[in-house]
């Protein structure tokens, strides 16, 4: 065999086999995908998912206080990390840009971006549950928050960063204070960014399950006390797909393919606003 | 008197705003340095927490393999192998298939089909933890234990030495069949960091490897990777710390076994399975001070990794930017 005919049948096998592994990778969303249709669907319409609250195993019920209990978790998660998160971004972006203090700031931020979300649960876990003597929905919710809060600073410096320089330099020209060229011009520049990083951060925690666990822990009745255990859908999720009760298994499905179908509505969401803000945007 | 007013107002006005300047300045001040704090919190409150197991077993925690309830004995031998084993499994598949699709995605797909094929993969990272835990348990644990594992057992459990990763029934669920749903979670992290790198790497440089009539594979293998091969290893390791820490998916499919096994076919656990599974249900003080210490061993093994991880994608940024 010529040296010119192996080394293209080398290209051809080399790039053929990247085409095989996007495919390995798209096959297995799709696969995720369809087991969660095939096994969820059907339950979404057979059981009174949003009126009625988790069963007892063998009787009929829903999602009602999961759902619930995920939602008001979720949203002050949010209410608690985004606001703190925004304003460390904007200290990164804007105050101390170039401050040696930024750098350490920013270096730690993405280590607890990547830290695992069972460490964070022990922490809150330490914090609150501990001190408190026991398991309480704003215990979940603080867990959450801590889970939003890098990545709302992260996306806060990077949307800032991309608003021109020359936007802020014609407010401070005008004899603006640094405070209001930030939040009469920076911010509404980088409104639809700002609004993309929310709800990227609204679908990061709204999965999250291991924080859980031993902080909001589970209900298996409606309950809006914060001071309480709340129930919530990854935990039911969690416990009921390893039950042996085959309505609480379907019951799993349905709130699974709830939260993904959720999720990724979110994501994509996120992903249109960010396309609409102009090409190139957006990229770290 | 109207001068009087202008002239009394305006400094009243400017004092305002500075005060509102120092206000503002102050809060993102505090928010950020609370960022900073959050860690030191995390390691602190982890340490604490894990003290009296610490005091009771010194390096013996590490060493010992024991995981006994009733009689109290804990060591975390079990579960740091647990981990340790199912991230390497993970790597060994996810790496090959990541550099795949980031090669698929820079290189060779025509630029229409590179957004969505990559939104897409995108959007597997964005699938919650814990439907990777059920798909894995209720669909692919079957498929492995009728089809891959049977076939592994036949064909290496034989062979000397390797042979004995494989031995045992398949149980469909285990060590191995953790491995695999790890790789599948992060094969999005480690090829959108690969894809990124790889579109760093300047035009003109790949054009002069075509310019020497270079296939596109050999421009890929000889230009591109050892180019980015600083970027490369940076996002492998943050795969890596992912797979490390990750909880839910594995829990479902690891079996829960505090030992170690020499076949990747048998049920073991990992340091995050067993804190999911035990920590509610764990009695007495020393027993939640040994999962509290096993997630302080978590927190350290997952911050060095991260941490390397981000010293080597920050080299490589700047080494982009100096390059430009």
């Amino acid at each position: 065999m010529s040296r010119r005919l192996r080394r293209k049948l080398m290209n051809v096998f080399a790039l053929s086999l990247s085409g095989v592994a996007t495919l390995i990778g798209l096959a297995f969303l799709a696969a995720i995908l369809w087991t969660l249709f095939k096994n969820g669907l059907a339950g979404l319409t057979k059981f009174p998912i949003f009126s009625q609250s988790t069963p007892p195993p063998g009787g009929s019920g829903g999602l009602l206080n999961a759902i619930y209990g995920s939602v008001v978790m979720t949203l002050i998660g949010i209410l608690i990390g985004a606001p703190i998160g925004m304003l460390a971004g904007t200290y990164l972006a804007e105050y101390g840009r170039t401050a040696r203090l930024s750098i350490v700031i920013r270096f730690v931020n993405d280590v607890l971006l990547s830290a695992p979300s069972i460490i964070i649960g022990l922490f809150v876990y330490e914090m609150l549950v501990v001190s408190m003597g026991h398991f309480s929905a704003i215990a979940g919710a603080v867990s959450l928050a801590v889970i939003a809060l890098p990545v709302t600073v992260r996306t806060t410096e990077d949307m800032l960063n991309l608003v021109p320089q020359g936007m802020k330099d014609a407010s401070t020209a005008m004899g603006a204070y640094h405070w209001r060229t930030i939040t009469s011009v920076v911010y509404p520049a980088a409104r639809s960014g700002l609004v993309t990083g929310l709800l990227l951060s609204i679908a990061r925690i709204s999965g999250e399950t291991a924080p859980l666990l031993f902080t909001a822990l589970n209900n298996q009745f409606f309950s809006s006390n914060l001071n309480a255990p709340m129930a919530n859908l990854p935990v039911v999720i969690f416990t009921y797909a390893q039950s042996p009760y085959e309505n609480w298994q379907q019951l799993a499905w349905s709130g699974a393919l709830l939260i993904t179908l959720s999720i990724l509505f979110l994501s994509i969401l996120a992903r249109f606003l960010l396309s609409a803000l102009g090409p190139g945007s957006g990229r770290r | 008197m109207a001068v009087e007013t202008v002239a009394a107002t305006v400094p009243r006005h400017a004092a305002a705003q500075r005060l509102r300047e120092k206000l503002f300045r102050g809060a993102t001040f505090v928010a950020a340095i609370l960022v900073l704090t959050l860690l030191g919190a995390i390691a602190v409150s982890l340490f604490i927490g894990a003290y009296p197991a610490l005091a009771r077993f010194r390096f013996g925690f590490l060493t010992q393999e024991i995981w006994n309830p009733v009689t109290e004995k804990f060591g975390a031998l079990a579960a740091v192998y647990g981990t340790l084993v199912t991230s390497f499994i993970a790597m060994a598949l996810a790496v090959p298939i990541s550099f795949g699709i980031a090669v698929f995605l820079t290189e060779l797909a025509p630029v229409w089909l590179r957004r969505p094929v990559g939104v897409a993969i995108e959007l597997l990272a964005a699938v919650p933890s814990i439907i990777f835990g059920i798909w894995g348990l209720f669909v692919l644990a079957p498929v492995l234990q009728h089809t891959v594992q049977p076939w592994l057992i036949d064909t290496l459990g034989p062979l000397p030495v390797i042979g004995s990763l494989f031995q045992g029934p398949p149980y469909g669920i285990g060590v191995l069949t953790a491995g695999v749903v790890l790789a599948i979670m992060v094969i999005p992290f480690i090829s959108a960091v690969m894809r990124d790198v790889f579109e760093t790497v300047p035009d003109v440089l790949k054009e002069s490897g075509y310019g020497l009539c270079a296939t596109t594979w050999e421009v890929i293998w000889k230009v591109v990777v050892p180019h980015s091969r600083t970027g490369m290893v940076g996002g492998i390791m943050l795969g890596l710390g992912r797979a490390l820490g990750e909880t839910m998916a594995v829990t479902f499919v690891i079996g829960n076994a505090h030992r170690i096994s020499r076949s990747l076919l048998a049920p073991g656990t990992t340091i995050s399975a067993s804190i999911a599974n035990e920590f509610t249900e764990a009695v007495g003080k020393l027993y939640t001070s040994s999962l509290v210490a096993l997630g302080a061993l978590l927190f350290l093994i997952t911050f060095a990794v991260i941490a390397a991880a981000r010293f080597m994608l920050l080299r490589m940024e700047r080494r982009a930017l100096s390059s430009v």
